[in-house]
C-alpha cells in the first residue's frame, strides 16, 4: 500500500509540475491543483498509513492513525480552495483585461 | 510598564490623525497633539524623580535566548533628548497645521510624524542596543517617508532617497559595531554595557567598534563628510526641517555618542576621531552656510557647523566639554527650531527663501523680525542669550585643549568657526529684514499666531535661558550630564569670566563676523569662481553605476517569463533535495508494508490513468477539469480508505466547491488551450516534471517504510484530547482546541481570500477594457435548452432543509465523531449554491437574507470572542472548557466552548465560499447572461426568459 500511496503523490506531483510549466493559465491552475493534492497527500502520508484505525477515540484498546497529520491537511484542503479561487480570478481578470491567457510576460509589457 | 507605553504611544496614535482628517484638519492636528501631550505628561511624571538621579526601568522580556528584550531606562540623558522630541514635536505639529497648504494630504503627514517621533523616543529610552538599532533604522525610514513628502517635488524624492542611503548605510555599520559593543561585555543591556569600560577599551576589538558606531553617528548627524545628505533633505517641508534636521534626528547621532561616552571616549582614538571631526565639520559647514543664498540651505549647513561644535565637545572627552555639549544641545535646539521655522514663516508670505531677492521685511512682518532677531543673535552668540553661553564655555574648552602637541590650533580653529557662525547669523538677519528689498515682493505680511507662536515660544525659552540659565536650564544640564558623564555634575554658568582667552576669542569672533558680512559681496565673487567638489554630483556618480548594475541583474532574472521562474525554481528545490538526501544518514526501512487490496488497486490505476489522460488532453480544458474531478474523487475516497474520515469529507466537499468554480470560470476563457511550445521545450519540461515526480513519491515512500526519528507529538494530542479538550475527534480536538490558535489564523486568511476575491470582481467590473470586453461578452456554448430544469428546481428545493440538518448533524457531532464546522460549512454552501445552480443567480440573490461579508466577518468575530472569553476565567487565548448538561428528556450531552470557537469557524467557511461564487457569477451577469426572476423557466408564457 505505501508504495501505491508514494506513487500516486509521484505521478499526482509530476503532473502538476508539467502543467504549471505551461504557457496558459488555465493549465497553470489545473496544475496548482494536482500539486495541492500531491502536497496535502505528502503531509497525510508522513503520519505513517494505517487502515481502518481513524483517529477517533474509542473505549477498545486500539491503536490511531496520526492525528495531527491530518489536522494539518484539513486546514490546507480548505486554503487552498482559497488559493485556486484567489488565482482563478486573477486568471479570468487578466484575460478580460487583456484579451490574453498567457503566463509570460512578452518583450513589450513593462516588466516592473 | 509606563516607558514603554510612552514609546508606543506615538505608534499607536499614529493610526489617529490618517482616521481623523475625515473630520477635518483641525481635528486631525489636535488628535496629534493630544497624542504627543499625553506622552509628555507621562515623561513630565517621571521627571521629578529622574531629576533626583533615579534611574527608572521598565522590563519586558521578548527574545532573551537572543538578548533582544523590551528594555527602557529614563534617565538625565534620556529625559533631555525625550522631552525636546516631544517637546518640540508638539510646537510643530501646532506649526505644520498652518503651514501645510489645504492640497497636501495632512493626515499622512502627521501619521508619518508620529511615527518618526515614536522611534526617535525609541532610541533614547532604550536599554537594550539591539531594540535600539531598530528604532534607529525606523527613524530612516519614517525620515524618508517625510522628506519625501512632496511626492510632486523630484528634489524632495531625490533628497529622501540620498538621506536614507547614507544614514542607512551608517545604520549598517553601526549594527556591526553594536554587536561586537555587545560580544565584548556579554550583554546587549546598555545599563550593562555602560558598567565596563575597562574591558571594552583594553579589547582588541575597540577600534573596530568604536570606528564602526561612530560611522553610524557620524552619518546621521551630518558629520563631515558625510554632511552633504542634510542641505538635500532641505527639500522636506519646513516642519520637518525644523524637527528633524534642527532638533531631533541629527542629533540621535549626538545622543549615541553621549550615551556611550562612558565607556567609549577618554582614549586618544577618541579623541582624534570625534573631536577631529567636529572640529572639520564645524569649521567647513560654517564656512559654506555664509555663501548660501536659500535661507533652508544656510539654516542647513549652520546645522551642520553646530552638530560639529557639540560633536567636538564630546569628543574633547572631559566632563567639562561634555556639560558644555548637552548644554549646547539645548540651546542650538531653541534657536535653531525657531529659526527653521521663520524661514517657512518668510517662504509663505513672499514665496521665496532667496536672501538675493529678499530684504527690508522689518517694516511689512515686525513680529517675524522680532522673533528672528533673538534667535539669529543666539546663534551667532551675542551676550546675554544662550547661545553666547554655550558658545563662550565652548571656546574656554578650546582654548585649553591641545591637538597633537599644537596648542594653538584648536582655539584658532574654533574662533574662526565663531567667526564664520556670527557672519551668517547675521547676513540671515541682516539680508532679510533689515536694508531694502531687493526685489518686488507681493505684500508680505506677517503670519497668524498660528504659525508664529511655536518660534515665539522658542524664542521666549532663548531669551529664559539667556538670562536666568541657573534657574531654568540648570537642573536639566545636571541630570542630563550626569548620566553622559557618569559622575555628578552641578554646573555654575554666568555671563561675565572676566577678561579669559574665551573673552578676547569671542570678541575676535564677533568683530571678525562683522567685516566678514561687509565684505560678502567680494568675497562671494571669489567663492562662486573657486571650483570645490560637488556632493551630490560625487554621490550621484557612486550610486547611479551601482544602480544600474542591480537594475540589469534584476532584469535579467525576472524576465518576465513566469514560467521559467517555476523551472529555475523547481530544479532548484529537487536539487536541494536530492543534495540533502544524498547528504544526510538514512536509517534502513524496517517497517512492514501494508497489504495491497484488490479495490484500493483499480482507485490507484484510474488515478496514474487520470493524471496520465491529463497530460496527454490538457489542452481540451473541460474534458481535463473533468478529470481534475475524477482525481480529487480518488484522494478523498483514498483519505476514507487510510482512516481519515474527516479528511476524505472535507476533501469532497471542497472538491465540489473547487469543480463549479472552475467550471464558471472557464465558460469565460477560452475552452483549448492552443499548442505554443516547442517539442524541445515540452521534453524539458517534461524531464523537470519527472524528476520532482520521482523525487516526492521517493522521500514520501522512504518516508513512510520508516519510523519517526524523533517521537512525534501526536501522542499527547491522542492522550489528552479526552481529558483536556472534552472530544474524541482527535483531529477536531486539534483543531478547535490544542492548535486553535492556527485554525484562528487560517479562518482569517481564507476570509482574506475571499475579499480579495470580491475585490478582484469589482476591479474587473469596474469600467475598463475588461469591463467592455463582458459588455461585449458573445457566448461561445449553445444555451442548455432548459436552464432551469423543474426536477433539479424542485430536488435542491426538497434538498435544502436536509442539508442545511445535515450539516448541523455533522456540525454538533463533530467534536466527537468525524465532522466539524469546516465540513459543515462546506456542505452548506454547496447546497445553497445548488440553489443558484437550479434558478439563476438573481432569483436567489433577492432571497438572500445575509450578506456573505457579514457572516465572515461574524464568524472571525466569534472565533475570536471564544478565545477572549477564556481570559475572563483566567487562562490563555483560546483554551477551551467543556461541562455536562443535562436537558430533559434528552440524555446528558456535553457543551466546550470550543464549539463556539467551531461556530466562527463553520460562518467563515460558508461566507468565503459563498463570496467566491456570488462574485464569478457578477461576472456571469455583466456578460449578458439573462436573468430570470421566476423560479424555473416553465412559469413564464410561451417559454420566453424574462
Amino acid at each position: 500500500m505505501e508504495f501505491l500511496v508514494a506513487s500516486a503523490v509521484g505521478v499526482l506531483t509530476g503532473a502538476g509540475i508539467y502543467l504549471i510549466l505551461r504557457l496558459r493559465t488555465f493549465p497553470v491552475i489545473l496544475g496548482l491543483a494536482l500539486l495541492s493534492y500531491a502536497v496535502n497527500v505528502f503531509i497525510f502520508a508522513s503520519g505513517r498509513i494505517a487502515i481502518g484505525l481513524p483517529p477517533v477515540l474509542s473505549y477498545d484498546d486500539r491503536d490511531y492513525s496520526d492525528p495531527l497529520t491530518q489536522a494539518l491537511v484539513l486546514t490546507a484542503i480548505v486554503i487552498s480552495f482559497g488559493m485556486t479561487a484567489v488565482i482563478v480570478m486573477m486568471a479570468l481578470g487578466s484575460f478580460l483585461e487583456t484579451g490574453d491567457d498567457g503566463i509570460d510576460m512578452t518583450d513589450g509589457e513593462d516588466r516592473r | 510598564m509606563s516607558l514603554a507605553l510612552i514609546v508606543a504611544l506615538p505608534f499607536l496614535g499614529a493610526f489617529l490623525p490618517g482616521l481623523m482628517i475625515r473630520s477635518g484638519r483641525n481635528a486631525c492636528a489636535v488628535s496629534a497633539g493630544a497624542i504627543t501631550s499625553l506622552a509628555l505628561v507621562m515623561l513630565g511624571l517621571h521627571a521629578p524623580a529622574v531629576l533626583r538621579g533615579e534611574v527608572i526601568q521598565t522590563r519586558i522580556d521578548w527574545l532573551p535566548q537572543l538578548g533582544l528584550n523590551a528594555n527602557f531606562f529614563l534617565d538625565g540623558l534620556g529625559l533631555l533628548f525625550a522631552g525636546l522630541i516631544l517637546g518640540i514635536g508638539l510646537l510643530i505639529i501646532l506649526y505644520a497645521r498652518f503651514y501645510l497648504d489645504r492640497r497636501d494630504p495632512m493626515g499622512q503627514f502627521y501619521t508619518y510624524l508620529l511615527l518618526f517621533q515614536g522611534a526617535m523616543v525609541g532610541i533614547v529610552l532604550s536599554d537594550n542596543i539591539l531594540l535600539l538599532l531598530v528604532f534607529w533604522e525606523l527613524t530612516s525610514l519614517s525620515s524618508f517617508l517625510l522628506i519625501g513628502y512632496w511626492k510632486h517635488l523630484p528634489e524632495g524624492r531625490q533628497g529622501a532617497r540620498m538621506a536614507l542611503t547614507v544614514t542607512g548605510m551608517g545604520g549598517l555599520a553601526m549594527i556591526a559595531g553594536m554587536l561586537i559593543l555587545g560580544q565584548i561585555v556579554g550583554s546587549y543591556d546598555l545599563s550593562v554595557i555602560l558598567q565596563n569600560k575597562e574591558a571594552i577599551q583594553a579589547s582588541d576589538w575597540y577600534l573596530p567598534a568604536l570606528i564602526l558606531i561612530l560611522l553610524g553617528a557620524f552619518t546621521k548627524s551630518a558629520q563631515f563628510p558625510f554632511h552633504f545628505w542634510l542641505p538635500h533633505a532641505m527639500a522636506a517641508p519646513t516642519p520637518v526641517s525644523a524637527y528633524l534636521h534642527s532638533a531631533t534626528m541629527v542629533k540621535a547621532g549626538l545622543f549615541l555618542m553621549a550615551r556611550l561616552w562612558p565607556v567609549l571616549a577618554g582614549t586618544p582614538e577618541w579623541f582624534y576621531i570625534v573631536a577631529t571631526t567636529g572640529l572639520v565639520t564645524m569649521v567647513v559647514a560654517a564656512k559654506i552656510a555664509l555663501f548660501k543664498d536659500d535661507l533652508k540651505a544656510l539654516l542647513a549647513f549652520s546645522t551642520v557647523s553646530h552638530l560639529g561644535l557639540i560633536t567636538m565637545l564630546l569628543g574633547f572627552g572631559t566632563q567639562a566639554a561634555a556639560t558644555v555639549a548637552v548644554f549646547h544641545i539645548i540651546n542650538h535646539a531653541t534657536f535653531k527650531a525657531a529659526l527653521f521655522m521663520v524661514a517657512g514663516i518668510v517662504d509663505h508670505s513672499t514665496h521665496t527663501r532667496d536672501l538675493k531677492l529678499l530684504g527690508g521685511l522689518r517694516r511689512a512682518m515686525p513680529i517675524t523680525f522680532a522673533i528672528t532677531t533673538i534667535a539669529a543673535l543666539s546663534m551667532a552668540g551675542i551676550p546675554p542669550l544662550n547661545g553666547f553661553l554655550s558658545k563662550e564655555l565652548m571656546l574656554e574648552e578650546a582654548s585649553h585643549t591641545v591637538w597633537a602637541g599644537i596648542p594653538w590650533l584648536l582655539p584658532v580653529l574654533a574662533t574662526i568657526g565663531a567667526l564664520f557662525s556670527v557672519a551668517y547669523s547675521f547676513r540671515f538677519l541682516g539680508h532679510t529684514f533689515l536694508g531694502q528689498p531687493r526685489s518686488q515682493l507681493d505684500h508680505p505680511h506677517d503670519p497668524s499666531v498660528g504659525l508664529w507662536g511655536a518660534p515665539a515660544f522658542l524664542t521666549l525659552l532663548v531669551v529664559l535661558i539667556g538670562l536666568f540659565p541657573m534657574l531654568s536650564a540648570a537642573w536639566l544640564i545636571d541630570a542630563a550630564a550626569s548620566a553622559v558623564t557618569g559622575e555628578a555634575v552641578a554646573v555654575n554658568i554666568y555671563h561675565w569670566h572676566g577678561f579669559t582667552a574665551a573673552f578676547w576669542m569671542s570678541v575676535i569672533a564677533i568683530l571678525g563676523g562683522f567685516v566678514l558680512l561687509m565684505l560678502h559681496a567680494p568675497l562671494n565673487r571669489l567663492w562662486l569662481a573657486t571650483p570645490r567638489p560637488e556632493a551630490k554630483r560625487i554621490f550621484d556618480g557612486i550610486v547611479e553605476p551601482l544602480a544600474a548594475l542591480a537594475r540589469g541583474l534584476t532584469q535579467r532574472l525576472h524576465d518576465g517569463a513566469l514560467t521559467r521562474y517555476f523551472a529555475i525554481a523547481t530544479v532548484a528545490i529537487v536539487a536541494a533535495g536530492f543534495a540533502a538526501f544524498l547528504g544526510g544518514a538514512h536509517s534502513p526501512g524496517l517497517r512492514p508494508e501494508t497489504p495491497v487490496e484488490i479495490v484500493p488497486l483499480i482507485g490507484w490505476f484510474l488515478l496514474i490513468a487520470s493524471a496520465a489522460a491529463i497530460v496527454s488532453f490538457h489542452r481540451n480544458r473541460l474534458l481535463a477539469l473533468v478529470l481534475v474531478g475524477v482525481i480529487g474523487l480518488i484522494v478523498s475516497v483514498g483519505f476514507a480508505y487510510l482512516a481519515a474520515p474527516d479528511l476524505a469529507l472535507t476533501q469532497i466537499s471542497v472538491e465540489v466547491v473547487t469543480v463549479i468554480l472552475l467550471l464558471l470560470a472557464l465558460n469565460f476563457v477560452p475552452k483549448t488551450t492552443p499548442f505554443e511550445s516547442t517539442r524541445l521545450r515540452r521534453g524539458r519540461d517534461g524531464v523537470i516534471a519527472t524528476l520532482a515526480g520521482l523525487g516526492s513519491g521517493a522521500l514520501i515512500y522512504a518516508l513512510m517504510m520508516r519510523d519517526s526519528a524523533f517521537p512525534s507529538i501526536s501522542g499527547y494530542h491522542l492522550a489528552n484530547a479526552k481529558t483536556e479538550g472534552g472530544g474524541t475527534n482527535v483531529v477536531n480536538v486539534i483543531l478547535v482546541d490544542f492548535r486553535g490558535y492556527d485554525t484562528f489564523g487560517e479562518i482569517v486568511v481564507l476570509g482574506i481570500a475571499a475579499l480579495v476575491i470580491f475585490a478582484l470582481t469589482e476591479a474587473i467590473l469596474r469600467a475598463g477594457p475588461a469591463n467592455d470586453r463582458l459588455l461585449t461578452w458573445v457566448q461561445d456554448q449553445r444555451d442548455a435548452g432548459d436552464r432551469h430544469p423543474l426536477m433539479l428546481v424542485v430536488a435542491t428545493r426538497m434538498v435544502l432543509p436536509v442539508a442545511i440538518m445535515v450539516g448541523v448533524y455533522i456540525f454538533l457531532r463533530g467534536h466527537n465523531e468525524p465532522g466539524g464546522g469546516f465540513i459543515a460549512g462546506l456542505v452548506v454552501a454547496i447546497a445553497l449554491v445548488m440553489q443558484y445552480m437550479a434558478s439563476g443567480f438573481a432569483w436567489t440573490e433577492a432571497r438572500q437574507r445575509v450578506d456573505y461579508h457579514a457572516l465572515i466577518a461574524a464568524g472571525v468575530l466569534i472565533a475570536g470572542a471564544a478565545g477572549v472569553g477564556a481570559w475572563f476565567t483566567g487562562t490563555a487565548f483560546l483554551t477551551s472548557d467543556f461541562g455536562y448538561v443535562t436537558l430533559p428528556p434528552l440524555a446528558p450531552f456535553e457543551l466546550a466552548t470550543a464549539m463556539i470557537f467551531d461556530a466562527g469557524v463553520f460562518l467563515t467557511v460558508l461566507g468565503a465560499v459563498m463570496l467566491a461564487l456570488a462574485s464569478i457569477s457578477r461576472i456571469a451577469l455583466r456578460a449578458g447572461e439573462k436573468v430570470n426572476t421566476a423560479p424555473y423557466d416553465t412559469d413564464l408564457p410561451d417559454g420566453e426568459v424574462r
